[in-house]
């Protein structure tokens, strides 16, 4: 009796979206509370202790950061244009875009990482010569949320990598999208980060 | 899985196919508002708060650009949307907690 009630109820419509995406999705949303904790903390720590933190420009490379923050923007314009070209079949447009998205994300690391190396060994904050973590509040929140930011972006860039390599060997294409789409979610996300972290660590 | 690899090509090529061209548009946004954000961050002549709200006004349009059209959530169907913001509320509790912590 009961096993006929069971077979007689039609299945869970679900999100009516496939779930991998759902996956990456509900990842992403972990990854939002992580990232709310480093920025909410940023935030009610820098009000507390706003005499020892910087202006803009004062310590933090306003103009180079901004151009890395358009590289990054670039790189999520040719994401999609990379899954629009899957969606369409476009073996040439999908091994181009996934490259440059590629070489975009690594550029950006690049960039930061001078920028890292720039603030460590030649500027000076509080007296201490060299921005470092150490550097106080202010340091150690830089680059906590701008490590683990890169950290994310550098986890990007790997997979985007091996995804370019799988392009050129074919694997993409109108009926094989799902793992492109679900890359792009992530990328896009990173992006997203950026734009809040950007405004908040660099702007404000 | 191929005819649900067909179905998805083809409900998301006929929403790409008129939607595509808007990538760039909203590129030039992107670059718009930056550019934007820079230029109010350098200005001193403009009360601090007055700063501080119309930077984060921008980062979240920017934010929400991003979300609603390279993350396609304003194609999505609205249960997939209910999960993206869902962890939202949870960000404003949070942060108020932290915040009320430091205060009383």
């Amino acid at each position: 009796m009961a096993h006929a009630a069971t077979a007689a109820r039609p299945p869970e419509r679900g999100l009516d979206v496939y779930t991998q995406k759902v996956g990456m999705w509900v990842f992403l949303c972990s990854e939002v509370m992580f990232f709310a904790g480093l920025i909410g903390s940023y935030v009610v720590l820098r009000f507390g202790a706003s005499s020892s933190w910087a202006e803009p420009n004062e310590v933090l490379n306003v103009t180079v950061t901004a151009i890395n923050t358009f590289i990054l923007i670039c790189s999520s314009v040719t994401m999609v244009k990379a899954f629009a070209a899957a969606e369409a079949g476009d073996q040439k447009g999908i091994k181009t875009y996934l490259l440059a998205t590629t070489a975009l994300g690594a550029l950006f690391l690049g960039v930061q990482v001078y920028e890292y190396y720039e603030l460590i060994f030649h500027q000076s904050w509080a007296g201490s010569h060299g921005f470092t973590p150490q550097a106080g509040l202010y340091g150690a929140t830089f680059f906590t949320m701008t490590g683990f930011h890169g950290f994310h972006v550098l986890l990007g860039v790997i997979c985007l990598g091996w995804a370019t390599i799988r392009a050129y060997q074919g694997h993409w294409g109108a009926d094989n999208t799902h793992g492109l789409e679900v890359l792009g979610l992530y990328w896009h996300f990173v992006d997203l980060v950026w734009i809040i972290l950007f405004t908040i660590v660099y702007l404000i | 899985m191929s005819e649900a690899g067909e179905h998805t090509a083809s409900v998301a090529s006929s929403d790409h196919e008129h939607e595509a061209p808007k990538y760039m548009l909203i590129w030039l946004y992107l670059f718009i508002l930056t550019v934007a954000e820079v230029g109010v961050a350098l200005l001193d002549v403009l009360p601090k708060w007055v700063i501080v709200v119309s930077l984060l006004a921008m980062a979240v349009w920017k934010a929400v650009l991003v979300a609603m059209y390279y993350m396609h959530l304003k194609f999505e169907p609205s249960r997939l949307r209910l999960v993206a913001v869902a962890p939202l509320p949870a960000v404003a509790i949070m942060i108020i907690v932290i915040m009320m912590e430091y205060v009383l």
